[in-house]
């Protein structure tokens, strides 16, 4: 049977993230309760998975590290089709950076046990560091793919698959177990479904804390990571911005009119 | 008298033997941090048949060059080239780490650095020493910047997008040292690269274009999309977008502008349906002219534009094509 490990991360809503913003004279953050939403390029990354488990005899985890808030992101992945779903949660994983946090995936993931493909979307969309998956792949002594486009060959332990570049790809020839990071051309994730939902409330989600993965609390969290927040800052605009009134059609001669004197149209 | 810090690396790229400018670019950062340091700047390049080609590496501010040289090395090769890098890494005990945030570089650092057990900062738009001359390494987020250090594990290692850091005044009499590295030529058994393509793209280039139109979710659907599509072809503008465009599918991850994006310094920069966020916002340097529309007047994307309209870009683009479409029609006919 084939083993699958798929990475996620609950992560604000991206299209409400832009309410958190740096209060000019604190220098902190201004949170907003801002929802945790499933990272756009995990939903990729869990649908590979589903389209392994159409073809072959597959088994899948969806694995996650986050507050216990996460667990509603773990549960969607389960209405999705996942078997199982793990919640690293606890206080001690608290502040990780990516180093840290990819340390205790991997500890987690070698915890759970052999497995053959590991999926994470190519980077989350809060943090953008695309680091967790090709550190996941170092601690664990696997290969690593990056930035996935399109799986070419799976019907052996010797996948290819192309991998995106800016204009292009690589063809890569891989040996399994391997860790692949997926880009949202890999394919089209489907829907939630409501049988899915209803079949996902009957299966338990696995919480792990420091305790179950047996590592020292110097390893994870704030404590495990080498990099840390040293400055908040706030960014002034030089420029002044002239707001164009009167009606549409007036805004639209205006703009054409301020753009041909600036000479740059 | 042994400095008390360790060189300045840059991870160089090469392609077909021409070094990409990024790396040029960071040479250039990288000198500025080791004069701050006192201490010097290594370049390691691997390649094929490079001896011949580094030259530029020295002109742009390296004191020494670290080279690999063998016919497997003509590609990035992935676990070749984390096993060399790391070993050398050990070897000489660099302070910092750059690598450009190409497909090759953001494979390649979290790599090299995870198996280095030290911190890595994605997408830096500055690099600075503090007062303990701790690399400060700065991102957007939130409306401002953060700054990331790495106080304790060394190296300290980032990643800078292409356009970030200018390319370094060529300086033809400087020169340096090529120390040859020896690297295994054997292949990974478990990981290689069978093929690399590079296709020319058909749209016009972000980065040399002269007016650049950015999208943002405020287009709503493909068809409003196809609009600002509409709006760049107008005025023969390249077409960039923000991270939401990404995600619903409507351009193509290359086109994103930003901090892990591309950067971009055209004349003209119009913003449309985009909030101006941070991420985004960085992407576009020293814009002569810089325009956004937007329906929502409290947007922070009017901060950091000289000409604003506040209105549903869906109802207002197609207006605004019409008006430049007469115009130019009337530039033609005069």
């Amino acid at each position: 049977m084939m083993k699958i490990v798929v990475c996620v991360k609950a992560v604000p809503d991206p299209q409400q993230a832009c309410n958190i913003r740096i209060d000019p004279v604190t220098k902190t953050l201004m949170r907003c309760e801002v929802p945790l939403v499933l990272n756009p390029l995990d939903k990729n990354a869990m649908q590979a998975a589903l389209d392994l488990k159409e073809q072959f005899d597959a088994h899948i985890t969806a694995l996650s590290m986050g507050p216990p808030d996460a667990e509603g992101i773990v549960r969607e992945c389960l209405a999705l089709g996942a078997d199982q779903g793990i919640l690293l949660s606890d206080r001690a994983f608290a502040g990780a950076d990516a180093y840290a946090t990819a340390y205790t995936l991997a500890t987690a993931i070698a915890k759970i046990g052999p497995v053959h493909v590991i999926f994470c979307g190519m980077a989350s969309s809060d943090g953008s560091t695309e680091w967790v998956g090709p550190e996941i792949a170092s601690f664990l002594d696997l290969p690593v793919v990056t930035m996935v486009e399109e799986i070419v060959e799976c019907r052996s332990l010797q996948w290819k698959v192309k991998a995106s570049l800016a204009h292009g790809y690589r063809l890569m020839q891989v040996q399994l177990p391997a860790v692949f990071t997926v880009t949202r051309e890999l394919n089209t994730p489907r829907a939630l479904v409501f049988s899915g939902i209803i079949k996902a409330r009957k299966k338990s989600i696995v919480r792990w804390g420091i305790d179950d993965l047996g590592v020292p609390a110097e390893a994870v969290g704030l404590k495990g990571s080498p990099t840390i927040v040293s400055k908040l800052t706030t960014t002034q605009s030089k420029r002044e911005v002239n707001i164009l009134t009167g009606t549409r059609e007036e805004k639209a001669t205006q703009l054409l009119q301020k753009l041909v004197d600036s000479g740059v149209v | 008298m042994k400095n008390d810090y360790g060189p300045v690396w840059v991870i160089v790229e090469q392609r077909d033997c021409r070094i990409r400018s990024v790396s040029l670019q960071l040479m250039g950062q990288a000198q500025k941090l080791a004069a701050g340091l006192n201490t010097t700047v290594e370049a390691v390049l691997f390649g094929n048949l490079m001896e011949h080609h580094v030259q530029p590496l020295f002109a742009a501010g390296a004191d020494r060059v670290f080279l690999g040289s063998n016919p497997q090395l003509a590609f990035y090769e992935p676990e070749i080239y984390v096993r060399a890098m790391v070993r050398l890494a050990q070897e000489h005990e660099p302070e910092i780490i750059l690598l450009g945030s190409t497909a090759m570089g953001r494979e390649l650092a979290p790599l090299v650095a995870a198996r280095l057990q030290t911190g890595l900062t994605a997408h830096c738009i500055d690099l600075v020493l503090d007062e303990n001359n701790i690399l400060e390494q700065r991102i957007p987020a939130y409306g401002g910047l953060l700054s990331i250090i790495c106080p304790q594990k060394r190296p300290q290692m980032a990643t800078i997008a292409k356009g970030v850091f200018p390319i370094p005044e060529p300086d033809p009499n400087r020169s340096g040292e090529i120390i040859p590295v020896a690297v295994p030529e054997d292949m990974s058994p478990r990981l290689q690269t069978l093929e690399v393509v590079h296709e020319i793209p058909d749209e016009i280039p972000l980065e040399s274009a002269a007016i650049v139109i950015a999208g943002g979710a405020g287009a709503g659907d493909p068809d409003g999309w196809r609009q600002i599509a509409d709006l760049a072809d107008a005025l023969n503008a390249a077409l960039g977008c923000t991270r939401p465009v990404v995600d619903e599918g409507w351009a193509p991850l290359e086109s994103m502008i930003g901090q892990s994006g591309r950067m971009v310094s055209p004349e003209l920069y119009i913003g449309v349906g985009l909030s101006g966020e941070q991420q985004h916002m960085v992407g576009i340097t020293g814009a002569k002219v810089m325009v956004a529309i937007n329906n929502d007047a409290k947007s922070p994307v009017f901060d950091q534009v000289d000409y604003g309209v506040v209105d549903d870009c869906r109802e207002f683009v197609p207006v605004l094509i019409e008006k430049i479409k007469a115009y130019q029609k009337n530039q033609v006919t005069c």
